[in-house]
């Protein structure tokens, strides 16, 4: 599996070209680790790739050579569902072997079905239970901020887990404290398990909520890097001591035709003939990047 | 077999209260945030009440109120833990332990992080407030969380001691504290360590294991029962889990007997810990004095530890019938 992504290291100086070009073959690496693992979520692993992109190889301040460094920049994968992405974003980061991607789910792997910092200690945090993560994040924030570190918390979130209560309790807690320090980024691509979230339970509008709790808001197009790295790089910046949420619209199952705005992929494991399918399909595309 | 300490080989029949073993929680913070400039103090809008307040009187900068939100103080303790800080989080037993489980299961348990999770008003002994108040099972589901160490001091001192043992054992740790003051049992100089027992006379007829305010009424019963010529010791049994198997088995096999007793539900408490440890290593006749597959009710904390049959007399009862079955 050593040649599903490009192993060259993290690097701040690749164009939004060279991007585009990493986030397509982070999209086939994807794909092809969730069909070798023969389960997984597709959907929301294709809709987050920019976002990661934009964090891993612009915005974060991170050393994959040093991974404890005490000043690192965090990241919480709240919808740890997603953790194919952000796997296949740690590899081209260098953080781990690109040779491990395809023992995604497989006993002993890594990279277990759900975030798990005891199987891969470069996680910040162990996710899985919907909900928890802006938590999680406003103890790093908090964290920070007692100890005099100016280091960012970056949580990401799905627009189907911002259902659970929990979220609004830290919005409020985080607002309050004036957590400046702390940017949520909610992949809203406006499907969840059961189906779409209008048919469901809406947050909409997202926005408006998280700015009734005292956060600045910035909304998207989560799939435009020219988009999503300004917008990461904001959260650092004068908020007006507010903490920052970034609500990036984006596509359930991006740059695969037939995954794309169908909740039926949410959960399931593509079979190897839509493997190749799919694999097809974005290798074309690439082509035009 | 086990060295345990023996202490108080003629338990005197009255015992003076001292100070409720939430006080002494909140005493020990002080002396650890003193010492410990790292110890990071939140409380869910409980704090004048599990007494965390004076921590946050003493250093109001690392102390937050979370609002009434447990699940998330409980994901921040885990956040906090996990950048570094000694975070130790408390509310009510009830609302910590059952609104923060989940909380308490993913962002504590899972990942091994070094948080501190103390829930105060444990048992019916809180009183009026009524059930919905009343923490029954927390050591139920606290022991259900791998890796965690679960706690309920007898008194003041073994309290305090205890918070220092806690912010020492690296690893999450939860201890539950009492509304009631707490009869004393110890002094300044005696030593608590995590997962030992200690050991109140030597008495070989049965062992009677308690936790919490229950040691208290175990040492009424063991003077009561030496009147009536009948010897037994009392193991107070202040870790829950890990259990002392060793101080266990060295009861079973000299008391061939033994009577459990705490302010908890039966299913899933010191009972269940107790029997299978003794199971495993000396199995003996075994009665449970415990709440038995109920909830409570308001009343004052004497009456409610009366009526669901948790005072003295219970346990003397338990102790012979136990000794019937020897």
């Amino acid at each position: 599996m050593s040649t599903l992504t490009d192993a060259s290291p993290a690097t701040r100086s690749e164009s939004i070209a060279e991007l585009k070009r990493r986030a397509n073959r982070l999209r086939i690496a994807i794909i092809k680790m969730i069909g070798a693992a023969g389960s997984g979520h597709p959907g929301g692993s294709l809709s987050e790739v920019e976002l990661l992109l934009g964090l891993y190889f612009r915005v974060l301040r991170h050393n994959p050579k040093d991974p404890n460094w005490p000043d690192r920049d965090r990241f919480i994968l709240s919808k740890g569902h997603g953790c194919p992405a952000l796997y296949a974003v740690l590899a081209d980061a260098g953080y781990i072997d690109h040779s491990i991607l395809g023992t995604l789910r497989k006993l002993g792997s890594p990279l277990q079905g759900h975030p798990d910092k005891r199987f891969l200690p470069v996680l910040e945090a162990n996710t899985g239970s919907l909900g928890q993560g802006i938590s999680v994040g406003i103890g790093m924030a908090l964290a920070a901020r007692l100890d005099k570190k100016g280091y960012h918390t970056f949580v990401m979130v799905g627009d189907g887990e911002i259902e659970e209560g929990q979220n609004w309790e830290a919005a409020m807690f985080a607002g309050y404290h004036k957590l400046d320090n702390l940017t949520v980024i909610v992949d809203y691509n406006h499907q969840q398990l059961d189906g779409f979230l209008k048919d469901i339970l809406d947050p909409a509008p997202l926005a408006e909520k998280f700015e009734a709790f005292g956060w600045r808001t910035v909304e998207i197009d989560g799939h435009d890097l020219e988009e999503v790295i300004p917008a990461l790089e904001s959260a650092r910046a004068e908020t007006g001591g507010r903490p920052t949420c970034i609500v990036a619209n984006t596509i359930k199952g991006k740059g695969v035709s037939f995954m794309e705005n169908n909740p039926e992929w949410h959960g399931v494991a593509p079979k190897p003939e839509q493997v190749a399918a799919a694999v097809a399909e974005l290798e074309t595309a690439a082509k035009k990047l | 077999m086990s060295s345990t300490a023996i202490t108080n080989p003629k338990p005197k029949f009255e015992l003076k209260m001292g100070v409720a073993t939430r006080e002494a929680y909140g005493q020990a913070l002080v002396e650890l945030g003193k010492v410990n400039p790292n110890v990071v103090v939140l409380d869910a809008d409980l704090a004048k009440s599990t007494f965390s307040a004076k921590f946050q009187k003493e250093f109001p900068d690392r102390f937050f109120t979370c609002g009434i939100a447990e699940a998330n103080m409980v994901s921040i303790a885990g956040g906090l833990a996990l950048a570094g800080k000694l975070p130790f989080a408390s509310s009510f037993a009830v609302f910590l332990c059952d609104k923060g489980y989940d909380q308490l299961r993913m962002c504590v348990a899972y990942p091994g992080v070094n948080a501190k999770f103390v829930g105060s008003h444990g048992g019916i002994s809180i009183g009026e407030d009524g059930p919905s108040q009343q923490s029954v099972e927390d050591y139920a589901l606290m022991c259900a969380l791998a890796g965690f160490v679960v706690l309920n001091p007898s008194d003041e001192f073994c309290a305090r001691a205890l918070v220092h043992r806690m912010a020492e054992h690296v690893g999450p740790v939860y201890m539950r504290t009492g509304r009631p003051k707490a009869p004393i049992i110890y002094g300044p100089a005696d030593t608590f360590e995590i997962g030992k027992a200690k050991q109140h006379g030597s008495g070989r007829d049965a062992a009677i294991i308690a936790c919490g305010l229950e040691v208290g009424y175990a040492l009424q019963a063991q003077a009561q029962l030496a009147d009536e010529g009948i010897n037994v010791r009392v193991l107070d049994m202040h870790t829950i889990k890990p259990i002392d198997e060793a101080a266990i088995a060295q009861a079973a096999t000299e008391c061939g007997a033994i009577v459990t007793a705490e302010e908890h539900l039966l299913d899933g408490g010191l009972g269940s810990q107790v029997a299978r440890a003794a199971a495993k290593s000396h199995p003996v006749p075994m009665e449970f004095v415990a709440i038995q597959n109920t909830y409570a009710e308001s009343a004052t904390p004497d009456q409610l530890m009366e009526k669901y049959g948790l005072t003295a007399p219970y346990i003397v009862k338990a102790v012979k019938a136990v000794l019937k079955r020897k």
